[in-house]
């Protein structure tokens, strides 16, 4: 690795020839990007391009065929309380017992571990971690008693409550209204200027330059990734949604090749 | 008060309700994790698989406690593998897997209690008689008691997160698979615990009513364990004495008692209740108005 690349890594993420396959047809194939923290990364691609499971292989949940994942000049095997993953919001029962700082709280058992009692430390990251998602006039509800947008925050909440330095988040944006797409985005770029590094997938494709700075173009291999006003561009953007996404030789229904 | 204190005056009563308790609370505690991962038809499959392992330990060990416990224990372990096993090679998923397995198990212990040599009632292995209760039988329920209990406690926090979203839990580094493998364990000794007194058809009430109604009362996750446990105690508790006062299979007093609490819960939980749902019928029509009213006076 040369003297340049190594520095750069040592301050953000790198990702070097990483596979995931499902039942050895590649989703993911020898992707390599490296992006420092401080940023927020747009992930863009077509349905089944592999977006979600880069996400899932970032936080550890998938196994890789080849690869490397590195943060901070460090490799990051399996799970690591460093990286937050935030589950598309379809995927939560929201009827569970909690409350939003319940939600927050859970952020930080993995800090105290299993015996360790919750202490005032542990109180004080929450309520900051409340504050900072401007939650404080919630925190007492049922998760379900909140707003599309209030879920996305107490989320961040507990991601931030977590102390991860790096928010992979599948989807943010789908489902909000305007007014709160625009407080998400703020949120996220407060969480940028912290440090934070913020990697979402993302269907707008306008919004993307409001939103971000930096993009990630998938479809199965990696298109392209750099700044927003370099990678963003017609023709990257062509080659990303007009190739049909690859499912295999044979049709598969875990896959939506054809949509 | 003579009619809640004179059962108590008889050592054997005292340890039926020792027992009892012991059963209401683990059976309640353990509910909470029942309900909140969906495990109820789980939970019914193993309990009726443990019938066909009875049997054969009857076959094999006679009587003997210990016989029929691991009898019971390795019955329910190949229900609830098989049934992963028959989900991840086939087409079929879990819950139909399940059924199938669990009502064939069902069968066979059926049909193999007839054939056991020794003098037992099907009957009382179905609907529980809590007066067989042994000195053995009480020692096996403490001990199960005092494993289950503080073993779930100690890993309420990883617990939980796997319960609220097993991916999230995962990409923390928490074993989950691990965990759920420690849950079913749990289940099936408190099962077995219960076996004596409630039967294996109406176990799954003893299991899930009390965490079910902490459930319609709060979103307290501790409460739900605790909770859960004290209603499955007092329930176990009532439900005995009302059984010995009016001369009542046990199993199905203690189930009956729980089913009211549920009951009295679904219908006045001052925060889920349906009576609450019923009586939100005011409108808010002023209130919505009166949002312009600010905003029209902002704009003065």
């Amino acid at each position: 690795m040369s003297l340049r690349a190594s520095l750069s890594t040592a301050h953000g993420l790198a990702v070097s020839d990483l596979t995931v396959s499902y039942n050895r047809i590649p989703a993911l194939h020898h992707i390599a990007f490296e992006v420092g923290c401080g940023q927020c990364v747009a992930l863009l691609g077509p349905n089944g391009a592999g977006k979600s499971t880069l996400l899932k292989a970032l936080a550890g949940l998938l196994p890789h065929e080849t690869g490397r994942i590195a943060f901070h000049g460090h490799e990051v095997r399996g799970a690591t309380r460093d990286f937050a993953y935030l589950p598309q919001r379809e995927a939560i029962d929201w009827d569970f017992p909690t409350t939003v700082r319940g939600l927050v709280e859970m952020g930080r058992y993995l800090r105290t571990g299993w015996w360790r009692s919750y202490g005032r430390e542990d109180d004080q990251a929450v309520d900051e971690a409340i504050a900072a998602m401007h939650l404080e006039p919630l925190a007492q509800r049922q998760i379900s008693a909140l707003s599309g947008g209030q879920q996305q925050r107490a989320f961040l909440a507990r991601a931030l409550a977590q102390q991860a330095h790096v928010f992979l988040l599948d989807e943010p944006f789908t489902g909000l209204d305007k007014p709160t797409q625009d407080d998400l985005k703020q949120l996220l770029r407060e969480l940028r200027d912290q440090g934070k590094l913020i990697i979402a997938s993302h269907h707008d494709l306008p919004s993307v330059p409001a939103i971000f700075d930096q993009t990630i173009l998938l479809n199965g291999e990696l298109i392209a990734a750099g700044a927003v006003g370099e990678v963003f561009t017609d023709a990257n953007l062509r080659k990303t949604y007009d190739t049909p996404t690859f499912a295999g030789p044979a049709p598969h229904h875990h896959h939506h090749a054809h949509d | 008060m003579d009619w809640l204190t004179e059962p108590f005056q008889h050592e054997f009563m005292r340890r039926v309700f020792v027992g009892g308790a012991l059963i209401g609370f683990t059976g309640g505690f353990l509910g909470a994790f029942i309900v909140l991962r969906r495990l109820a038809l789980m939970a019914d499959s193993l309990s009726h698989s443990l019938l066909p392992g009875l049997a054969v330990g009857f076959m094999i060990f006679g009587l003997a406690p210990m016989g029929l416990f691991f009898g019971a224990l390795v019955a329910a372990l190949i229900v609830a593998v098989g049934a992963q096993l028959i989900a991840r090679s086939s087409r079929l998923k879990e819950d139909t897997a399940l059924g199938v397995l669990y009502t064939v198990a069902f069968s066979l212990g059926v049909v193999l209690i007839s054939f056991v040599k020794v003098r037992v009632s099907l009957v009382h292995y179905l609907f529980g008689n809590i007066l067989g209760l042994s000195n053995t039988d009480l020692w096996m329920i403490w001990g199960i008691s005092l494993v289950v209990v503080p073993l779930l406690a100690a890993l309420q926090r990883p617990l939980l997160l796997t319960l609220f979203d097993p991916t999230v839990a995962a990409s923390q580094g928490i074993r989950v698979n691990l965990l759920n493998f420690v849950l079913m364990i749990a289940l099936v000794l408190t099962m077995i615990a219960s076996l004596q007194a409630i039967g294996v058809i109406m176990l799954l009430g003893l299991l899930i009513a009390p965490a079910a109604t902490v459930y319609l009362l709060c979103d307290s996750y501790p409460a739900m364990l605790w909770g859960g446990g004290l209603i499955g105690m007092f329930g176990s508790c009532a439900g005995l004495l009302v059984s010995y006062r009016l001369n009542l299979p046990s199993g199905a007093c203690i189930v009956l008692v729980l089913g009211l609490i549920f009951f009295a819960a679904y219908l006045f939980s001052p925060r889920y209740g349906l009576l609450r749902k019923l009586r939100r019928a005011r409108h808010f029509h002023e209130d919505s108005l009166a949002r312009w009213e600010k905003y029209d006076g902002k704009k003065q």
